[in-house]
Parts: structure tokens; C-alpha cells; sequence
């Protein structure tokens, strides 16, 4: 029986996207930095808070995009690296005394590293089997997070509470809304850095591993190497993403990051459009905003009512944000040729 | 090495329900080749439909009957409404799709049936199974029901045309058309089959969990485990792959000190993620050769 073997032309996980149509172009980029920049000064602090989530989650999605999107690898355990990132910076903010901004490449660095090593196993793995692996990961981690031989540092099922950071030099400004700009300045260096790490050597092996792994290792593409290094990346800025995270919220505890993060940041990555990096923010307001409709719309059926609002999105737009983007291109096209 | 027999005897026991569950996972996997994750809640909510029934007054066979009736008419119903217009989306818009079916169907019998937890009978009865206190003859029952359903398919599978054009229609779905096989409807048909298999799992593993809708969750990720770990192609892998992660679950609790209820599933699915490493297909799965 195991001489029979099947024999499949190889189909991709995540359809080829071209390098081109990853990004936003110039003009409308523009535009959208305005927007993120004008939209605190007219709305209330709560919402000001809830606009630094969804650039806070718009950055784990962008990260998950880059692993899937970018190498075609899937993964489930993307909390898990959320929740070291958060406990890296907030253990280093309230045991080390330090300044809340130089927690976060530490939190990079240390997810980078944790990624990478989790990595080097997860090479043998692929599709569900890659799943279920990183789907472990995600499971294991808010239990690891309560052990009490960590509780010294983590604080057990507690958690840490973490002081959030008041405006520097004196400006006049609100702490939410220092912290929405600082949230905005280091997601729009992540933004550029992905961007050019996909249009750069490596985004190409990237891609060229997500289309065809062994047409890639025929072009002398270290399969394994870039494999890994796309899980480090990840790991490293959904770890500065949840850093910023443990800031945003003030604290930190195992069971803010069980699964059901892993499963939002999905849910945003295939709304967004996979591939496709600025619908990681279009794809984190669905998931930041869609369970409070619905929840508005019926208490007892908000589960129900989330989902079909997620089957409308998926039957209307099966490539997510993405696929409207190109519509809207195209569009624009015509009118000018007019 | 009595304490040691004891609980494996206890882990066949519990790994009986993974196994059940595994078992629709692979069925559905085959005609698909995806996993459904709203697989669990399809089953929860076919074990509540049965329930219903015999609030209703109808005998427990009459009920299992009729459920099965109703879980495949609702399998095959969700294909055609809810996946067949998705059939050319990409595989993660489909994933999406099922966790969008997950969240509908929790809530709904949410809200039908509420959250308390209610009996469920047994027809096998709960006393002790030949003299042991570690297995029912409940599980035992379960055992029985899990190995029959695995022959049946087995059977279907091997010797029946149908189960020929299905198998044709999950590995090459091209080809499959190609030789005259309606490979649209072969999905249903396994969509169908899955949630009565789920459906025969719900209502087996419902007397030892209490009936509830979030029943299914913690069974769900075991029976994908179980499913993984012996091979999502091979329904014998995967009653295998139930009743060794039961063992496994059990022998973790027992022997590895500090371990509570709460680390056992990490460690269970570590170890099968160890076991994936060594053997990427799982214990039972033919690996895939691929054409550049």
C-alpha cells in the first residue's frame, strides 16, 4: 500500500499575487496618512483608544500577511507570539524600569528569535499539519504564561499592570493621543520596512517559495533558511505589535491572548485580501469593529450575526479588501481615459 | 504497572470519543480537503435536534434515526447553500467561511437551547463493563459503535462504486470529471456524510460531556489532533490516532508531575506535533508526491 503514492501537480495555499499590486501607490498612500493623522484630533479618547487597537492589530495582521501572504506558510499560533511580545515589554517596563519605547525592539528581537527557532520544526510541516503545530503553540502558550515557576516575572493568572506613558517634552496633548501618534510612527516604519523587505532579494524568495517550493530550491533559493527567516519576521513584529498592545491596555495577563486572537488576526488577514499589505488595516477594523455591531445589532445572537456578516464579506468580495481595491483601480482608470 | 494498565484502559475510554470525532474529520477531509472546523458544532447541534426529539416523546432509536436523517439532509444543505458558491475562492476565504459557520451555529442553539448543561441518555447503559470500573458499558458501547462505523466506511469506500467516484473526486477532481463523475455533488455527498458520522459522535459522546452548545470545542481539537497525528487520509489512522491521544493524554496526567488538567492538551499536542516531524503525513497518511 505505501508504494502507492499520490502523485498532485502542485497548487499553491495562497494564489500569486504580483509584487506590484502587494502595495498601495503613492497617491493614495498619501491620502491615507492623512487620515491617520487628522482622525484623533476630532473624535473623544475612547475612540482614540480603540483607533490605537486597530493600528496595534492592523501590524499583527500585517505580520501574519508577510508569513501567509508573503511565503505561504499558514499559521494559527500568532497569539503566541503576541503574548511574548507583550510580556517581553511589559516585564521589562515594571521588573527593569525601562523606558516604555526601548521595550519594543527588545520584543522584536525576542520574537524575532523565538520564531525562528520555532521555525526549524515547523519546516518538515505544511498546510494543516503546519496548522496544527502552530495552533499548539497558541494553546500552550497562556498555559506556560501561568506556570508558577515563571510567576516571579509574569505574575501568574494576575497578570502585570502596566503604567501607560504620558506625552514627552511637555506637549499638550492626551495620553491616549500621544500614544495613537507614537502607535502611528512605528507602524508606518514597519509598513515601509515589510514593504521593502517584499520588493527586496528576500521578499522575492519569499515569494517564489509561496508559488513553488521545489522550483524555488532549483533556483538555488535556501528553502530552509527563508522559510524560517519569514516565521522570524513575523514572530518579531507581531512581538513589537503586542508590546505596543501591553502599553495601549495597561496590562497583561494569559488569557488575553488565547486562540481566539490567533483566529481574529485570520479572520482580518482573509478580509483584508491575503498578500496584500494595506488591507491588514481594513482587515483589523473588521475585527475590531464587526463583533461590537454585532453585538449592537442582537445581544443574544452576536455570534450568529457576526457570521453572516462575515459570509456577506467572503461571498461579495472572496479576495477581500484587496479585490475592491483593483475594482476601484480599474475604475479610476476609465475615468481618466475619458 | 496495575496503575499503568488502568490508564490506558481509561485512555481507550476517552480516546473512544476522539476517535468518533476523528473519524468525521477524515470523512469530510476526503471530499473536501479542507478541515471544517465548524465541524464540532454541526455535530453539537445534531446531538440537540436528537435531544429535542425525545423531549418530544420519541423513543431514542426513532430519534437517532431521524437525526441521522436530518444531520445529513443539513450537511449536504450547508455544502449547496454556504460552500458551493465559494468552491473557486481561495482555500483561506474558505476557512474563513467555516469559522463564519462555527460562530453561527454556537449561537443559534445558544439560543434555542440555552447554555445549561442537560442529560443525555445512553442506550448501552452505565454500569460497570465486565467488571471494570475504568471502562462503562457506555465507552464500551462507543468502542463497538466507532470500530462498525470504520468498517462500514471502510466497505463503502473500497467496494462501492459510489465510494470509488468519491475517492476519484477528492484526489483528482479534474480527471474525476473527465471520466463522467459529478464531482460537485460527490462534495455534498461527503458534506452529507460527515455531519451524520458527527452527528453518530455527538450523540455517543453526549451522555459523558453533558450536553451544551460549547460541548464540542475541547472534543473538536482532540479529534484534529487525533485526525493529524494518524493521517488525514486514512479513516483506520485516524480511529488509531483517537485512541493513542486519549492514552497519550491519560499516561501525560499520571506520570509527568505538575501537570493538571490544564497542561495536558499542550503537552498532548506537542508530542503530536514531535510525532508530525518525525513522520510529516502521520502515522497512517501516504505521503504526497508533488510535480514542480
Amino acid at each position: 500500500m505505501s508504494a502507492v503514492q499520490e502523485v498532485v501537480t502542485e497548487a499553491p495555499a495562497v494564489e500569486a499575487v504580483p509584487k506590484r499590486a502587494m502595495t498601495l501607490g503613492y497617491g493614495a498612500s498619501m491620502v491615507m496618512l492623512v487620515l491617520l493623522i487628522m482622525a484623533p484630533v476630532f473624535v473623544k479618547n475612547f475612540i482614540i483608544f480603540q483607533l490605537t487597537m486597530l493600528l496595534i492589530y492592523a501590524l499583527a495582521v500585517l505580520a501574519l500577511n508577510i508569513l501567509t501572504g508573503g511565503s505561504g506558510q499558514f499559521s494559527l499560533g500568532q497569539s503566541a507570539f503576541y503574548a511574548v511580545g507583550a510580556y517581553t515589554s511589559a516585564i521589562l517596563m515594571e521588573h527593569a524600569g525601562m523606558n516604555y519605547a526601548l521595550t519594543l525592539p527588545v520584543a522584536g528581537v525576542v520574537c524575532f528569535g523565538f520564531g525562528f527557532l520555532f521555525g526549524q520544526p515547523a519546516l518538515r510541516l505544511s498546510g494543516v499539519y503546519l496548522a496544527l503545530a502552530t495552533f499548539a503553540l497558541a494553546t500552550a502558550m497562556p498555559q506556560l504564561l501561568k506556570l508558577g515557576y515563571f510567576e516571579h516575572w509574569t505574575g501568574g493568572v494576575q497578570g502585570l499592570v502596566v503604567t501607560k506613558p504620558d506625552a514627552p517634552f511637555g506637549l499638550p496633548m492626551s495620553q491616549d493621543m500621544w500614544l495613537y501618534y507614537f502607535t502611528l510612527a512605528v507602524t508606518i516604519a514597519i509598513y515601509i520596512f515589510s514593504v521593502n523587505l517584499l520588493k527586496s532579494r528576500s521578499g522575492r524568495a519569499f515569494m517564489a517559495i509561496r508559488d513553488n517550493e521545489i522550483a524555488a530550491s532549483a533556483m538555488g533559493i535556501d528553502v530552509a533558511l527563508y522559510k524560517t527567516l519569514a516565521f522570524g519576521v513575523s514572530a518579531g513584529i507581531t512581538g513589537v505589535a503586542g508590546g505596543l498592545g501591553a502599553i495601549a491596555v495597561q496590562f497583561v495577563a494569559p488569557d488575553g491572548y488565547t486562540i481566539t486572537l490567533a483566529i481574529s488576526l485570520f479572520l482580518g488577514m482573509v478580509v483584508g485580501g491575503v498578500g496584500w499589505l494595506p488591507g491588514s488595516i481594513v482587515g483589523s477594523a473588521f475585527i475590531i469593529f464587526v463583533p461590537n455591531i454585532a453585538e449592537g445589532i442582537s445581544k443574544g445572537l452576536s455570534g450568529a450575526v457576526f457570521g453572516v456578516l462575515l459570509f456577506l464579506v467572503i461571498f461579495l468580495v472572496p479576495h477581500g479588501a484587496r479585490q475592491v481595491a483593483i475594482v476601484a483601480q480599474q475604475l479610476i482608470g476609465k475615468l481618466k481615459r475619458n | 504497572m496495575e496503575l499503568f494498565t488502568n490508564q490506558i484502559l481509561a485512555g481507550i475510554a476517552t480516546g473512544a470519543i476522539y476517535a468518533c470525532m476523528a473519524l468525521a474529520v477524515v470523512m469530510i477531509y476526503q471530499a473536501i480537503d479542507h478541515l471544517n472546523f465548524a465541524q464540532g458544532e454541526m455535530a453539537m447541534f445534531s446531538t440537540f435536534v436528537c435531544w429535542q426529539l425525545m423531549q418530544w416523546g420519541v423513543p431514542y432509536w426513532g430519534a437517532f434515526l431521524i437525526t441521522l436523517v436530518f444531520s445529513f439532509a443539513g450537511g449536504i444543505a450547508i455544502e449547496r447553500l454556504l460552500f458551493k458558491p465559494l468552491a473557486k475562492a481561495p482555500i483561506l476565504t474558505n476557512v474563513a467561511g467555516f469559522i463564519a459557520l462555527y460562530a453561527i451555529i454556537n449561537s443559534v442553539a445558544g439560543l434555542i437551547w440555552d447554555f445549561t448543561i442537560k442529560q443525555f441518555p445512553t442506550p448501552f447503559g452505565s454500569s460497570p463493563f465486565l467488571g471494570s470500573q475504568l471502562i462503562s458499558t457506555h465507552q464500551a458501547g462507543m468502542i463497538g459503535v466507532t470500530l462498525m462505523l470504520l468498517l462500514l466506511l471502510f466497505f463503502f469506500f473500497r467496494f462501492t462504486r459510489m465510494g470509488l467516484a468519491m475517492r476519484a473526486a477528492a484526489s483528482l477532481p479534474e480527471s474525476a470529471r473527465l471520466v463522467g463523475i459529478n464531482t460537485s455533488w460527490m462534495i455534498a455527498l461527503g458534506w452529507g456524510m460527515a455531519a451524520a458520522i458527527g452527528a453518530i459522535a455527538g450523540m455517543l459522546i453526549a451522555p459523558v460531556v453533558f450536553l451544551e452548545p460549547n460541548m464540542m470545542l475541547g472534543v473538536l481539537i482532540y479529534g484534529f489532533a487525533a485526525a493529524v497525528l494518524g493521517g488525514l487520509t486514512s479513516p483506520l489512522g485516524a480511529v488509531v490516532g483517537g485512541f493513542l491521544v486519549g492514552i497519550f493524554e491519560n499516561l501525560v496526567g499520571t506520570y509527568i508531575p505538575g501537570v493538571g488538567n490544564e497542561l495536558k492538551l499542550p503537552i498532548a499536542l506537542a508530542l503530536i506535533v514531535t510525532v508530525l516531524v518525525v513522520k510529516p503525513a502521520g502515522l497512517f497518511g501516504r505521503p504526497i508526491v508533488k510535480r514542480v
